[in-house]
């Protein structure tokens, strides 16, 4: 089983930010609003108003970005498919930094499930909300026998630091170098903004893929559908 | 042009477990996932007063528990004490002062707000060390995942997950849409 989401053919090389002020203006994003219950949209849209990490201020203490978003507008939106790798793949191997001095292959996770949760940017308002929510989670995931990592091509260090601000529970890897070679690998690196696309693989024991998802870039695509993909799994055979 | 996607709808409907405002026979019902050290959930409940007051007879509302415990530290221990204060009939009582006190949710401001509420605190105390509602706050939490609760706060509008903005004016318009 794959999920597939809409892609938009009209967007450019800075469709991170066109999804965020899009979204923005939207009010989609519950963390890019103003707190203010008078505020109107146009107030929401103003640097200093805006939030971001469920409930962290966007480019407050922690070091983020200044919250700045170009005001841009969206392409025209079309069909076009994402080639992540669909359910039934077997999972390519791959062995990435979780810190600078430790690394964590796909053969760690043998005999257990795997969430592979490949994301654009530590720190981006969507990501960090994704991810914090993934944390909340981890003991559901851990009851229905999967390990969850975060995948990025942020350097480790990168990492680190947002791992530690974010109090996150879970190894998240540093796609690096080279380059988004693991998101490659999967079929989910946009070469347009340089970054992995906002994609979910569960792999099971044997390290075959069991689902995927890619969802629109700034869209949190929760921990619903992760939930449903361990659930309808066949139970791992109890080791004798 | 396909459709993106659809917005999530509440799994868990809405029942006699739920804590409501409004006549079970309102129009509209708006549910609310929130964690009570969230400055936007703060922030939303100055909002929910007027939208309420607006509403009237139409609405009817609902909180359910979605504690960020990772990033908002007293979150889960301040749903526990509302859930005790609903125990001795007074949630929503408990639900007004842990919003209106949002920075000082510590175990003894939570004692403080159930004296001052006249509950029974050994009571109160004995529930919040026992953690006597974990399996109800563990409901809440994963009926909100299942249902497309992303962050706090998450509204829903007659089952449906609302995505805008939840300024006075937003909800207005959202909730006014299915009278």
């Amino acid at each position: 089983m794959r999920t597939r989401w809409v892609r938009g053919r009209g967007f450019d090389s800075r469709r991170l930010h066109l999804w965020l002020s899009q979204a923005q203006r939207a009010g989609r994003l519950r963390h890019l609003q103003s707190a203010g219950s008078s505020s109107s949209r146009r107030e929401r849209d103003t640097p200093e108003q805006t939030r971001t990490g469920i409930g962290q201020p966007f480019g407050g203490s922690d070091g983020a970005s200044s919250g700045t978003l170009p005001e841009l507008e969206m392409g025209e939106p079309t069909d076009e498919r994402s080639d992540a790798l669909p359910a039934g793949t077997p999972a390519p191997a791959f062995e990435l930094r979780s810190t600078p001095d430790q690394s964590v292959r796909l053969g760690d996770f043998s005999s257990r499930r795997l969430i592979m949760a490949f994301y654009p940017a530590d720190w981006s308002p969507v990501c960090t909300d994704q991810m914090a929510l993934y944390n909340e989670i981890l003991p559901e995931f851990q009851r229905l026998g999967a390990a969850l990592v975060g995948i990025s091509i942020d350097h480790a260090w990168c990492h680190v630091a947002f791992a530690r601000s974010r109090n996150l529970h879970f190894p998240l890897l540093a796609d690096f170098h080279p380059k988004g070679d693991v998101a490659q690998a999967y079929g989910v690196y946009d070469d347009e903004i340089g970054m992995s696309e906002r994609a979910l693989f569960v792999i099971d024991e044997e390290g075959v893929i069991r689902w995927s998802q890619v969802s629109p870039i700034g869209v949190n695509p929760g921990a619903d559908g992760i939930l449903a993909a361990l659930e309808s799994m066949p139970a791992a055979p109890v080791a004798a | 042009m396909t459709a993106v996607f659809e917005r999530p709808r509440l799994t868990e409907p809405v029942g006699e477990r739920d804590h409501v405002l409004g006549p079970a026979t309102a129009p509209v019902t708006l549910v609310e996932y929130g964690d009570y050290e969230c400055p936007f959930c703060g922030a939303a409940h100055a909002t929910l007063e007027q939208v309420r007051q607006v509403m009237g007879n139409d609405l009817r509302f609902v909180y359910r528990h979605f504690p960020l415990t990772q990033i908002h530290p007293h979150a889960y221990q301040a749903a526990e004490a509302a859930e005790a204060a609903a125990a001795q009939g007074r949630f929503w009582e408990m639900h007004d002062l842990l919003f209106e006190n949002q920075d000082r949710l510590g175990l003894r401001d939570l004692i403080g707000y159930a004296g001052a509420l006249d509950l029974d605190l050994e009571r109160f105390v004995t529930d919040l060390r026992g953690h006597a509602y974990a399996g109800r706050l563990r409901e809440d939490f994963l009926s909100g995942v299942r249902s497309g609760v992303n962050g706090t706060p998450t509204f829903f509008v007659n089952g449906v997950r609302h995505d805008g903005g939840y300024d006075v004016e937003a909800l207005l318009e959202a909730l006014r849409g299915e009278l």
